[in-house]
């Protein structure tokens, strides 16, 4: 094509690039410079090279409001978090999906409404009533607590349901000729055909699982289990002044991780989310 | 929708919806039928004793002018970070859609805020506007304008709309840009070759089109303002100044885990399942999709 640039739509789409990085932007170079010059209000956008290191030190910033945790410690619980949140999903509404797609059994459809219902229960909305239960379990403070309860998922149950009813018969009939039982199917074929959808997945429930803010924030009470979201948080709201330059540089470092999963993985995740929530 | 070819047996099945049934029941169908049995109970002063009051907490709240105030200000909270979200996410993805240089780079650059949390989106707000130290606020200052987030309540309102449509653009962006992907080229090249031209043609040959991907988001990103900002609001400003930025589920929190407020907090659970259940209905039955 040979037509003049659509100098318009650059003009928009780079205000709106701008838009979304200026913020960012601001604290990355603000993690650069001297805690002295951003508590005057000094603070300027061209990043101080000698402060890189920043990103270094944070790594060993403790949380004072919680008994000083270190940021690679909160880092670790939300990978922690994230993933086993991710795969435990996968795992459970993928089995769940194949068993209501596959079999005919009783109250099975029973079963598809308790689980479609969960999408109607988000946390925010019983917190109280699921912190005492949590309480009665003794699931406070514990890892199992902080994960198990955000495993049960109706989106992905959905979706799982959704493909495996589309899976041709052919393919069914012919792996039952070859005698594969349920199970050897659900994994030999059921499974690697699924793999896109698996791929788009994973990416919206890390991004989930590393972004919870409300549910550690009830379980997670003694600082060993906090993850970096609600650390973070937990800086910026202490009575005493934030050390600002250290605080931006682990906000940084917390956005990386869920950043990089979506940007490598775009090209699954933007199919597989107009698919899922769709 | 049914499949015909099935596996045989009964035990297999059970065994692999069983996990995922005991995280619901426990988890979710619990404190869901607790939050019920609290909501038409009182416990007293010392929080002792409780007894059964019927619908007096559902009456005493809809009595409440900060309640009433809560759902008037979560109302308009919604209306408005969806219409800042999907307006902007509609014009960014009507461009990228267009046929440019560097339109993978460009999408690229403005799908990557999906992942950011909505504490940390506050976060660095806050550092961007913080009344003593923020650079924009510093900005501000110099051109006459008094910015303190965290005095005024009106300024505070209009702080979380931003942070939650600015947090909520790129997703619908990507639904949008999905739905435009799917107008066949041949419409927008027809529309051009008849002489209808720029926001004339999108008005009347592509929003259309676009009609259930609209639809769809609208209701996603009322629960999204309604429910999924919590973390974004209390990071801000934890519902304050006063109750400017409370919105009902910061309420919920504010009333019952710092108030201890048992019974009203759950009866305010019980009015958040209400509406959620309403507008989740509505999606499934209006955007073609069938749970059953």
């Amino acid at each position: 094509m040979n037509r003049k640039p659509d100098y318009l739509a650059h003009a928009v789409l780079l205000l709106g690039v701008v838009i979304f990085i200026f913020p960012l932007w601001v604290a990355f170079a603000g993690a650069t410079q001297s805690a002295a010059a951003i508590n005057r209000g000094d603070i300027s956008l061209i990043p101080r090279l000698a402060g890189l290191k920043i990103f270094i030190t944070a790594f060993g910033f403790g949380n004072a409001a919680k008994g000083g945790v270190p940021v690679w410690h909160m880092l670790l619980v939300s990978l922690g978090m994230a993933l086993v949140i991710a795969i435990g999903k996968i795992v459970i509404s993928a089995l769940s999906a194949f068993a209501i797609a596959f079999f005919r059994f009783p109250f099975r459809m029973i079963a598809f409404w308790l689980i479609f219902i969960t999408l109607m229960l988000p946390v925010e909305v019983r917190i109280i009533p699921t912190y005492a239960v949590m309480s009665d379990f003794h699931l406070i403070n514990s890892f199992t607590g902080l994960t198990m309860p955000l495993i049960a998922s109706a989106t992905a149950t959905l979706l799982f349901r959704q493909v495996f009813l589309a899976i041709p018969d052919e393919l069914v009939e012919a792996a039952k000729l070859d005698g594969a039982g349920p199970m050897r199917f659900f994994f030999d074929i059921l499974l690697p055909v699924s793999a896109p959808n698996l791929a788009a997945l994973f990416v919206i429930l890390f991004v989930y699982g590393w972004n919870q803010y409300l549910w550690p924030l009830l379980v997670a009470t003694n600082g060993k289990l906090d993850p970096i979201v609600l650390g973070i948080v937990q800086m910026i709201t202490t009575d005493q002044i934030p050390q600002w330059n250290l605080v931006m540089a682990a906000t940084i470092l917390a956005i990386i991780p869920p950043v990089l999963v979506v940007v490598a993985m775009q090209r699954w995740f933007i199919g597989g989310l107009t698919e899922v929530d769709k | 929708m049914e499949r015909r070819t099935l596996f045989a047996g009964w035990m297999l099945p059970a065994v692999l919806v069983a996990p995922q049934l005991a995280i619901t029941v426990l988890f979710f169908l619990l404190p869901a039928w607790r939050a019920f049995g609290e909501s038409v109970r009182a416990t007293d002063a010392f929080g002792l004793n409780s007894s059964f009051v019927g619908l007096a907490n559902f009456a005493e709240l809809f009595q409440s002018s900060t309640y009433q105030a809560a759902l008037v200000r979560t109302f308009v909270f919604c209306i408005a970070v969806t219409c800042l979200a999907m307006g902007f996410g509609l014009l960014l993805a009507s461009f990228a859609n267009r046929a440019i240089r560097g339109a993978r780079v460009y999408r690229i650059l403005l799908i990557w805020p999906y992942a950011i949390a909505p504490a940390i989106a506050s976060v660095i707000f806050v550092f961007l506007l913080q009344p003593q130290i923020g650079l924009l606020t510093n900005l501000f200052g110099r051109l006459g304008l008094d910015f303190n987030y965290a005095t005024h309540a009106d300024q505070a309102f209009l702080l979380v709309i931003v942070i939650a449509a600015w947090k909520q653009v790129s997703y619908n962006f990507i639904f949008y840009l999905a739905g435009l992907q799917s107008v066949p080229r041949s419409v927008i090249e027809a529309a051009t070759l008849d002489g209808a031209r720029g926001f004339y043609r999108f008005r009347t040959m592509i929003f259309p089109l676009l009609a259930p991907t609209t639809f769809f988001l609208i209701i996603v990103n009322i629960v999204y303002a309604a429910f999924d900002t919590f973390a974004l609001i209390f990071a801000l400003t934890a519902g304050g100044p006063g109750t400017a930025t409370e919105t009902l589920v910061v309420k919920v929190y504010r009333d019952g885990i710092l108030n201890l407020d048992i019974g009203g907090s759950a009866a305010q659970s019980i009015i958040l399942m209400v509406i959620i259940i309403g507008l989740t209905t509505i999606q499934f039955r209006y955007t073609g999709k069938r749970a059953g």
